[in-house]
């Protein structure tokens, strides 16, 4: 329940007069703690002990620490409900934190709000309605470029080059594709911006096993080309198999941390978090 | 012979009549299909903020009359019309600073911006009065016909005249630019695919550096054209009187909803069926059927299913009959 007034529509379900489809829950995260100076051989992106929570609720992230560097990817597990997707919306500044801060290229841009971090080279993959159902292919991708103001055709044609089926399916609309290939729709759109970082949330959610491991080659493809990935997976096991760095989280606690093998033949994490 | 007769009072008093008032309709349609598409909610102050531009493109003209600038066998109103969409156009954008914005920023649910529409609705109706009152006024100048009924009648030698006002075939002109114009914009320019971006999924449009307070302040300025264009039509073609803009919300809405809400395309078939129904239904068929049928059955009375009283009612029927059989309107925008 929210306490705000103006978002009681007492059950109204009338269509013909409210359009509550595509409408934004958004929003962007208030900063309350400190920002710090970055320290020499830093990660590139850091989450730094992250606290906070939505709106005036109780704390959901507690001390949380998430970080990738450049060309690496790391991956963030744990149960249903720990906060992964909070813990990366608090990285994007959608979350409002009380403490912790976060650092771009050892600058602090925890007092950014999204569309700025997008300006400066962040791209974010949502978990759920990640692409425009109703534009085409092409048109989601020329979208993901909106910030760009030169040519856009070599980064699209970089992007069809990675999914090929993309170049088919261009001018389909993304609503009329299977769930794989929405990801791959995904994914296209945040590359167009040619970030430097790229935030997926669950970016096989949903999709078979082979497309998976498609899916887990690509983005493997687009780290080697310089870009760092941070990403939550549910497919644990295989995402810490490509993962440079792993992050264990739960309760919106870090539980573990350490390479994507440590984390594979640490006991403790197969016996309560990979099922044995 | 009488077939002829027969079908040329068709077009006169049904076809192009029906026509006309559909592009109106088309017009004030898409404009209220854009802000439920973009901005969510349905705008009640959209007839109202007819009579606004109207009025606007009223007042030039006059002034453009006085000064003794006309447009020649055109209305002068049509040289007026730019000025009305700008004025316009800077009074949605002031409504929306002072009054929509701060919803926007609460992330109110739509409802509370339907009821919000209400009270700007009241206000323009309010403002509108003050400045030019509440009577008819007449602004049409120029030619009166493209072809008048006696022209015709000697042309081709038939009993029933055929007329084609000017204003009736500008409106038509004018609604087709305006549309083809909407279309190109929506589907291939930048910004017109960041504006359906955003009606299809605000937060990603956030999240690809689309800034929502341009595409709000497009969509504004896109609704001022469309709304001043079909008011300025509708008030060449019949008058300009704001109780009647207030009334057009009525078959505007339900042009809109039976063309399927947020579909551009639907707004447009949805005006003409709205229209030719109402048309239809209210028309007095005794002459044609006088022509057509043998002489004894020619009919006593009317022929005329409702009197134009009622032809609101039409509306409503329409919208029941389409909505019973496909709920998310001809062109499948949002299910009511
Ligand atoms: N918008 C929100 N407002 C308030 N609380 C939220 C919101 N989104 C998530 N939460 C709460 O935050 C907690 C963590 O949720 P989160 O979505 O981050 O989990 P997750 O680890 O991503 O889970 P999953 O694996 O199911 O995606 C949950 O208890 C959830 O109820
Ligand atoms: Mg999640």
């Amino acid at each position: 329940m929210s306490t705000n007034p103006y978002q009681d529509d007492r059950g109204n379900k009338d269509r013909s007069i409210a359009n509550p489809a595509g409408s934004g829950s958004l929003h962007a995260g208030s900063y309350s703690g400190q920002p710090q100076k970055g320290t020499a051989g830093e990660p590139f992106l850091i989450g730094e002990a992250m606290t906070g929570g939505y709106g005036g609720g109780a704390d959901i992230l507690h001390g949380c620490t998430i970080a990738v560097d450049k060309g690496e990817i790391a991956v963030i597990v744990g149960p249903n409900g720990a906060g992964k997707s909070t813990a990366m919306k608090a990285v994007f500044g959608m979350l409002d934190l009380r403490a912790g801060d976060v650092r771009l290229n050892g600058e602090s841009i925890a007092r950014l709000a999204p569309q700025a971090r997008v300006a400066r080279g962040m791209a974010f993959v949502p978990q759920t309605s990640n692409v425009f159902t109703s534009l085409t292919v092409e048109e989601n991708l020329e979208m993901g470029a909106f910030l760009r103001r030169d040519d856009i055709s070599g980064t699209m044609e970089q992007v069809y080059g990675l999914f090929p089926i993309l170049r088919d399916k261009r001018r389909q609309k993304a609503g009329e594709l299977s769930g794989g290939q929405r990801q791959q729709v995904a994914v296209g759109r945040a590359l167009m911006t040619r970030p430097s970082v790229l935030m997926l949330d669950e970016p096989t959610a949903g999709v078979s096993p082979i497309v998976m491991d498609e899916l887990f080659d690509r983005i493997i493809e687009v780290a080697r080309t310089g870009i760092s990935i941070l990403m939550v997976e549910q497919n644990a096991r295989q995402a810490l198999a490509i993962a440079d760095k792993g992050y264990v989280l739960v309760q919106g606690r870090n539980r573990f941390t350490d390479t994507g093998e440590a984390l594979l033949n640490d006991p403790d994490v197969r016996k309560s978090f990979l099922g044995g | 012979m009488d077939f002829l007769n027969a079908l040329v009072a068709l077009a006169n008093f049904v076809l192009i009549p029906a026509t006309a008032y559909g592009a109106q309709l088309a017009l004030g349609a898409l404009g209220v299909t854009l802000i439920y598409g973009i901005l969510r909610f349905s705008n009640f102050a959209h007839g109202d903020t007819m009579a606004f531009g109207a009025m606007v493109t009223i007042l030039v003209t006059w002034w453009l009359q006085g000064a003794g600038i006309t447009a020649g066998p055109l209305p002068t109103a049509l040289i007026a019309l730019p000025v009305g969409i700008a004025g316009t156009a800077l009074l949605l954008l002031a409504m929306d600073r002072s009054i929509y914005a701060f919803y926007r920023a609460k992330k109110a649910k739509p409802v509370v911006l339907v009821i919000v529409s209400m009270g700007v609705m009241f206000m323009l109706n309010g403002i509108v009065r003050f400045i030019i009152g509440p009577d008819n006024q007449r602004f049409a100048d120029g030619e009166r016909f493209i072809i008048s009924a006696r022209d015709f009648k000697t042309m081709t030698g038939l009993d029933e005249g055929l007329s084609l006002k000017t204003s009736q075939g500008i409106t038509v002109v004018t609604a087709v630019i305006v549309v083809a114009l909407l279309f190109w914009f929506l589907t291939h320019t930048r910004t017109g695919k960041s504006m359906r971006a955003y009606s299809d999924n605000e937060d990603l449009a956030l999240l690809s550096g689309i800034n929502p307070e341009k595409v709000v302040a497009i969509t504004w300025i896109i609704v001022a054209a469309l709304a001043t264009v079909a008011g300025v039509l509708y008030g060449l073609d019949k008058s300009f009187k704001p109780f009647t803009y207030f009334q057009l919300l009525l078959p505007i809405f339900a042009s809109a909803i039976v063309g399927g809400l947020g579909s551009p395309v639907g707004a447009i078939v949805g005006g003409f069926v709205i229209a030719f129904s109402e048309v239809t239904v209210t028309y007095a068929w005794k002459k044609i059927a006088t022509y057509l049928l043998p002489d004894a059955w020619a009919p006593d009375s009317l022929v005329q299913l409702l009197s134009t009283d009622y032809k609101f009612a039409v509306s409503f029927v329409i919208l029941v009959i389409v909505l019973l059989f496909r709920p998310t309107g001809i062109f499948a925008g949002k299910s009511v």
